[in-house]
């Protein structure tokens, strides 16, 4: 907020707060991250899913705490101290739904979030490096969801780390020594499950705090995008804030209080009444123990990972499924160098553009379905097609953005008050 | 000597040899954080308890009738033995044209198992049951031409997972994600039929 000449000064305060804040900056901060934080006026539904990710992520931090307590890692101990957790700690059972029901949902805001900045151009300049940052939360999370996977130690989460362990091996010379490292064994085993549950409580919580730390940093710098993708700091009051803008606390902490009261009835109602989702957030064979002579008949991974998982099994050749799969996740970090159009916002987009978003939408949804499927017949031939408009999406669009003429962008947001 | 003495002024900072000092300075403690890293990284490596479970096994393959196969278990591997029939033996030629790489040369297997057999002995077919796709159990299909595989199915393994097929020798068939055939692991056979996993002229006994 440097841009702000005259920055409210905090009241001078008596007593404790006194106190407080000549050792603290407590009024400093709540100032300038929340109360003289001001953020476009115009935002809408897509604008509640950063806060959900947020408190998504407490959530799993606090029920992974108490699960932790009565979880044994090891291949002998795992899966029987999930039974145990599930039939006779008290209130196990919800707290291990809250926790993978935790997983799925957070999954879903942050493709929601991600979405949102499709839609507004929120990746564009100034905010590429918010982008990346927001792009290594994702990474996190992919690599936290992956290992909590494996730690109930049924026949699915066996197979799926043998599956993706093993992904590491199709990297030419160093693959085999490499995967045999990561293991530390001659096959998925004890180590690997007992380094994964470190990782997964420890290491990659801290990287992911950190991350959203720095995400949130960066988001101060630049200001929050908005459906219109137009700058509000470019259109200053005599206040020296944004004319466009309304403080950070109450205007928008209220209106996030209300989507999490909407989101935990919907989040609740999974969690009591289809706490597997029908196979989706807990596979059914992994109700079975890990097994490292039998392979489930049909091995997929839970849905969030699975439109990538499409992309690999459409490839007919396992390196290049590989290499495809990890630029399947990498273009994501291009995009903001990938869009040439002179606007941000889908608003004021050309036609082409709505086009291209909506194709790469329906792939993106028509991968994850088709990753679920046996690879076979049809469901491949569709997989491989649906792969080439994925990427037709990143890579064309340095062509197909610059097409077309966009609709004049407003010099002020577009807002109706209620 | 002592007129050629540069004095520096307590207000003068010598910007290079400060240059030269902080680099020095970086370079050493990156030396040492390196060499710190080594014990954690190769903690991850087995363990000598793994590589002791690692041990070679046996298998008396004449207990195992013609046709069939008995999997053992060596280094948490699943391997697959077969004992191949005459017949069996003879479905290995005349699909050359179905395999990505007929005669094993960017497979993984000893120089021995180098051979249209990839085997020591045509009668004996030793893999590793992984698929070298992604590492799922390859399941048996042996009837050559059957209904389900299709009139030119040679017989082989077929991998629920990703769709993979090998052959009876472990050989992969055109159209498979996987790109290499079965791996076959050392093995020997200090008398007929008398098979162990794990041992042959370069993996000696004990040796991990």
């Amino acid at each position: 907020m440097a841009a702000a000449p005259q920055a409210p000064t905090p009241p001078v305060r008596k007593g404790f707060l006194g106190w407080l804040n000549k050792r603290m900056p407590v009024d400093e901060f709540i100032s300038s991250q929340l109360t003289g934080y001001y953020a476009p006026k115009n935002f809408n539904i897509w604008y509640f899913f950063g806060s959900l990710a947020m408190l998504v992520l407490v959530l799993q931090l606090a029920t992974g705490i108490f699960l932790t307590m009565f979880y044994k890692p090891g291949e002998l101990t795992s899966f029987d101290s999930v039974e145990y957790i599930m039939r006779e700690v008290n209130y196990g059972w919800l707290i291990r739904y809250l926790h993978s029901t935790g997983a799925s949902a957070f999954f879903i805001v942050v493709y929601l979030h991600m979405f949102r900045a499709f839609l507004y151009g929120s990746y564009r300049a100034p905010r590429e490096l918010l982008w990346i940052l927001g792009m290594l939360v994702y990474l996190a999370l992919m690599a936290e969801a992956f290992m909590g996977y494996v730690l109930p130690w049924g026949n699915m989460s066996f197979w799926g780390a043998q599956v993706i362990v093993n992904l590491f091996s199709t990297i030419p010379a160093v693959g085999p020594p490499l995967v045999e490292w990561i293991r530390g064994d001659y096959g998925i085993a004890d180590s690997t499950l007992n380094r994964f549950f470190s990782l997964h409580v420890v290491a990659v919580p801290l990287a992911l705090l950190l991350l959203v730390m720095l995400h949130l940093v960066a988001l101060r710098q630049t200001g929050s995008n908005n459906p219109d993708g137009i700058e509000i700091k470019k259109n200053l009051g005599p206040d020296g804030h944004p004319v466009d803008g309304v403080p950070f606390h109450p205007y928008y902490t209220i209106k996030d209080i209300f989507g999490v009261g909407v989101f935990f009835i919907l989040f609740t109602i999974v969690v009591f009444f289809v706490p597997t989702f029908g196979g989706l957030f807990l596979e059914g064979p992994n109700f079975e123990p890990a097994n490292p002579m039998s392979t489930p008949e049909h091995i997929a991974p839970v849905w969030y990972f699975t439109p990538y998982y499409a992309i690999l099994r459409a490839v007919p050749n396992q390196r290049m499924g590989a290499l495809l799969m990890g630029l399947a996740v990498f273009s994501f970090f291009l995009m903001p160098w990938l869009d040439r159009c002179r606007v941000k916002s889908i608003r004021y987009k050309p036609f082409i553009s709505k086009v291209a978003l909506g194709i790469f939408a329906v792939s993106f949804v028509a991968l994850g379905y088709l990753g679920l499927q046996p690879a076979e017949g049809l469901y491949v031939a569709l997989a491989r097609i649906f792969t080439v408009l994925y990427f037709a999406f990143f890579f064309l669009m340095p062509i197909y953005s610059r097409m077309g003429t966009p609709k004049p962008e407003p010099t002020r947001v577009t807002y109706h008050a209620h | 000597m002592a007129e050629n003495v540069v004095v520096v002024g307590n207000d003068e900072v010598d910007q290079s040899r400060r240059k030269f000092l902080t680099v020095a300075t970086a370079a050493t403690g990156a030396v040492g954080a390196v060499f710190a890293a080594v014990p954690f990284i190769s903690s991850w490596a087995p363990s000598e308890r793994a590589k002791a479970a690692g041990a070679p096994v046996e298998l008396d393959v004449s207990k195992t009738e013609p046709g069939q196969m008995t999997t053992i278990v060596w280094r948490r591997q699943p391997i697959y033995v077969v004992r191949r029939t005459p017949e069996m033996v003879g479905e290995l030629k005349g699909h050359d044209d179905m395999l990505k790489d007929k005669d094993s040369a960017d497979s993984d297997q000893p120089e021995y198992a180098k051979n249209e057999y990839r085997a020591r002995v045509p009668e004996v077919l030793v893999l590793i049951g992984l698929c070298t796709h992604l590492g799922c159990l390859p399941k048996q299909r042996f009837e050559a031409h059957s209904a389900e595989m299709g009139a030119s199915w040679p017989g082989g393994f077929f991998c629920p997972c990703h769709g993979s097929r090998f052959d009876l020798a472990g050989r992969v068939i055109n159209g498979s994600p996987a790109s290499v055939n079965l791996r076959v692991p050392p093995y020997s056979f200090p008398s007929p039929l008398q098979l162990v996993v794990g041992v042959d002229e370069t993996h000696k006994e004990g040796a991990a």
